[in-house]
């Protein structure tokens, strides 16, 4: 395991390097064993501060987080948007100012803007995990599908993965295209098309040659793909409705067992949560036997755990306790 | 008293001079040019070699925040920016709180540049009440009062109608209308240029074609009606086809650019830099070469700064919430300077841009030195290079991608009548 590298930040997959995404799937992978022990618990972080600051509702993300600070028990506070002086309009400059006076160690921020991590991170003298930022990425969610797929496919090479759903706004997809591509595969994404990245955007998702394709017919993007990543679907953004009907789009572009024919055999099929069932994913593929959206869950947990480790520690203090 | 500038490259667009020479001032009135002028004992002199000599500069996009801002700039200061700039005239836009939509408002501006102004202030009144876009402001009443043009600048003049009135009815007082070219249906919420680096960071990106669609809809009133449109601050390469064919068709248009269009791509926004966060935003190398062609080929007159003075409150944000602008009066002339480094103007056709033909847009006569005028001059060293420390900057606000960075060319003295600067000299 590469320990020397030890990133500051978790902001973005774009600043992330393939080792540096490698090391923390290995490392995810060996952590994934503490959740399984009867005291699921090590005592690793014991002492240390871990802030959650969360901007937008989110319990999923917030949650996991939570479990992995505490599997490594570490101390966390969290702030959330409701009650908080989040609420009474504070800047987010005083607010990282208040954190590093509060002993904060890390922090892990939600935020509905677009660079809140990286402004936090450029203030703060500790560091920052950017748990989902407007329409900009999701990193940790891109490293738990990494990990999830690794788990059940072995490698990346080769594989086709395909993004389905509303990719202009999905900090998840902006994410998983670059991440999925750093590890060697192809991603191609499909969609309603003013939904899709125009021509002058493509350039920026398509890391190397072959490596990324916008597909207009959605078809094209499942055929044959090893991964396939519904993203949950919303009629509207800031009041204007992005598309005509849920049901237009469960028509056009909702995944059903008909479409799940086209994809390989045993292809996996992911979905970040929460899902809308009966739009982008009908509900009978709940039965499908490669649908992974519970190990998702579980992966993202012990990522997470990683992240906080390794930004906290190096990933030293790990190989020395186990 | 005598002022004799020595050996400097005197540049008058107004009259096409570009010579070495002497320039003689007395009692703050233009004496002559000539190729040597002796001094005498009562004559202060003013050695000029390898620097410019040129009337100061006419900057008619300029915003002082004042009245209702003032934390942000001020008349006062503003104003000194623009003196240590070069810009010994400003038009300033009626984006103010509350915006200059009323005599009352002028006045207010004319009387506080007179008792606390560096240079010379021209107020631009808006077009629509409050600049809501709906109802014509008294374009008499604010004429009388001393504004030289109207703009809803910050905003386009959505509703084609009222725009169209505008024309009509600026002519009769023959006030300048100045067009903010961006279609909020197509820019809302955009952030930064729609492409490579609106996909990186994940930011609402603005399209070429809000700006194209706001210059074409303008283009087509000021056919339809005869009257003249200025394009404030156009930034990308598919105006210019429009502005070609506006020139075919003898439409009456002029057009303006900033430096930041010329000099800055939208690389500088990475990293969520939001001293570069624009309206219209920063755009391609390709968009960048266009619109210096579009200089070089008169299609594009004039270069204004779009000096839009932001506090760190309103800077140091989230990307989004960030103010859009960035001061420019004290870089305008050596970002402009790049123009003739590279080979796409000669400082004549430069000094036009940045002095008469601004003076033009809005109705004044330019600064010159024609026997007889008041001295209103400058003398700037091309040469002279430095980097761009916060105390260099004379604003009140610091918002400029450029702070720290290296730049080339500086004012070294300004003249306005009997008042004499030197300007930015090393301490
Ligand atoms: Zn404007
Ligand atoms: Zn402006």
């Amino acid at each position: 395991m590469d320990l020397t590298s030890k990133p500051q930040h978790v902001l973005d997959i774009a600043s992330l390097s393939s080792e540096e995404i490698k090391s923390f799937l290995e490392l995810g992978e060996a952590l994934k064993e503490i959740l399984k022990r009867p005291i699921p618990k090590v005592p690793t972080l014991r002492g240390r501060l871990v802030v959650l600051l969360f901007y937008e509702p989110s319990t999923r993300t917030r949650f996991s987080f939570d479990r992995a600070a505490k599997a490594l028990s570490a101390d966390t506070l969290t702030f959330s948007a409701k009650g908080s002086s989040i609420e009474k309009g504070e800047s987010l400059l005083d607010t990282v100012k208040n954190l590093e006076a509060i002993g904060a160690e890390l922090v892990v921020i939600r935020h509905p803007m677009e660079g809140a991590p990286h402004f936090i991170a450029k203030h703060a003298h500790i560091p920052v995990v950017n748990a989902g930022d407007g329409t900009h990425e999701h990193p940790t969610q891109a490293l738990l599908d990494l990990l999830t797929v690794k788990e059940r496919l072995g490698d990346f090479s080769d594989i086709k993965v395909a993004i389905l759903g509303d990719i202009k706004h999905s900090r998840v997809a902006r994410s998983d295209i670059l991440a999925f591509q750093k590890m060697g595969a192809k991603v191609y994404v499909s969609g309603p098309a003013h939904l899709l990245p125009t021509s002058l955007e493509e350039e920026y998702f398509r890391i190397y040659p072959g490596g990324f394709k916008v597909c207009y017919d959605p078809k094209e993007a499942i055929r044959d793909a090893d991964v396939v990543i519904a993203l949950r679907v919303q009629r509207e953004r800031h009041g204007k409705p992005l598309i005509p009907s849920f049901t237009e789009y469960q028509t056009f572009f909702g995944l059903t067992f008909k479409e799940l024919e086209l994809i390989k055999k045993g292809a996996l099929l992911m979905h970040p949560g929460p899902i809308n069932w009966g739009v982008e994913l009908s509900p009978e593929v709940e039965q499908y036997s490669f649908q992974v959206i519970l190990d998702q869950v579980e992966n993202g947990v012990a990522i997470r755990m990683a992240i906080l480790l390794k930004l906290l520690t190096g990933g030293k203090t790990y190989e020395v306790t186990h | 008293m005598k002022l004799l500038i020595k050996k400097g490259r005197i540049i008058d667009p107004s009259q096409g001079i570009d010579q070495i020479g002497d320039l003689l001032v007395e009692e703050g009135i233009i004496k002559g040019i000539a190729d040597d002028i002796p001094s005498d004992q009562y004559t202060k002199v003013f050695w000029a070699e390898e620097k410019w000599v040129l009337p100061g500069l006419v900057d008619i996009h300029v915003h002082l925040r004042d009245p209702g801002q003032e934390w942000k700039e001020d008349i006062e200061t503003g104003t000194r920016a623009a003196l240590y700039g070069g810009v010994l005239r400003v038009a300033c836009m009626p984006n103010t709180v509350p915006p200059n939509d009323t005599p009352e408002i002028t006045s207010y501006i004319l009387k506080k540049a007179e008792e606390k102004g560096y240079v010379k202030v021209y107020p631009i009144g808006c077009i629509t009440k409050g600049q809501k876009g709906e109802e014509l402001t008294e374009f008499g009443r604010l004429k009388e009062a001393g504004v030289v043009a109207v703009s809803d600048d910050g905003k386009w003049v959505a509703n084609s109608e009222v725009m169209k009135r505008a024309l009509l009815y600026a002519k009769q007082f023959n006030l300048a209308v100045i067009s903010h070219c961006e279609d909020p249906t197509l820019s809302q919420g955009g952030q930064i240029n729609e492409g490579f680096f609106s996909a990186k960071l994940g930011l609402k990106g603005i399209p070429w074609s809000a700006e194209v669609s706001a210059v074409v809809r303008d283009l087509l009133l000021a056919k339809e009606t005869r009257q003249p449109v200025h394009l404030a601050h156009l930034s990308c390469k598919e105006v210019i086809t429009f502005l070609r064919w506006a020139k075919e068709e003898n439409i009456p248009f002029t057009a303006e650019t900033c430096p930041h269009y010329f000099y800055l791509t939208e690389k500088e926004v990475d990293g969520y830099n939001t001293l570069a966060k624009v309206n219209p935003p920063l755009r391609k190398e390709e968009d960048v070469l266009a619109i210096k062609e579009a200089l070089k080929e008169g299609l594009i007159q004039v270069i204004a700064s779009d000096h839009a003075p932001h506090s760190v409150l309103e800077k140091e944000l989230e990307f989004s919430l960030a103010a859009p602008g960035m001061i420019g009066l004290q870089t305008l002339l050596p970002l402009s300077l790049s123009l003739v480094k590279e080979g796409w103007l000669n400082p004549l056709r430069l000094a036009e841009c940045l002095i008469t033909n601004p003076a033009k847009v809005i109705n004044i006569e330019p600064p010159s030195f024609k026997s007889g005028k008041k001295a209103e001059f400058i003398v700037f060293d091309p040469n002279k290079q430095y980097v761009l420390e916060p105390t260099l900057i004379q604003s009140k606000s610091k918002n400029t991608p450029f702070l720290n960075k290296e730049l080339q060319g500086i004012t070294v003295l300004a003249v306005i009548g009997e008042k004499v600067w030197e300007l930015n000299q090393p301490v």
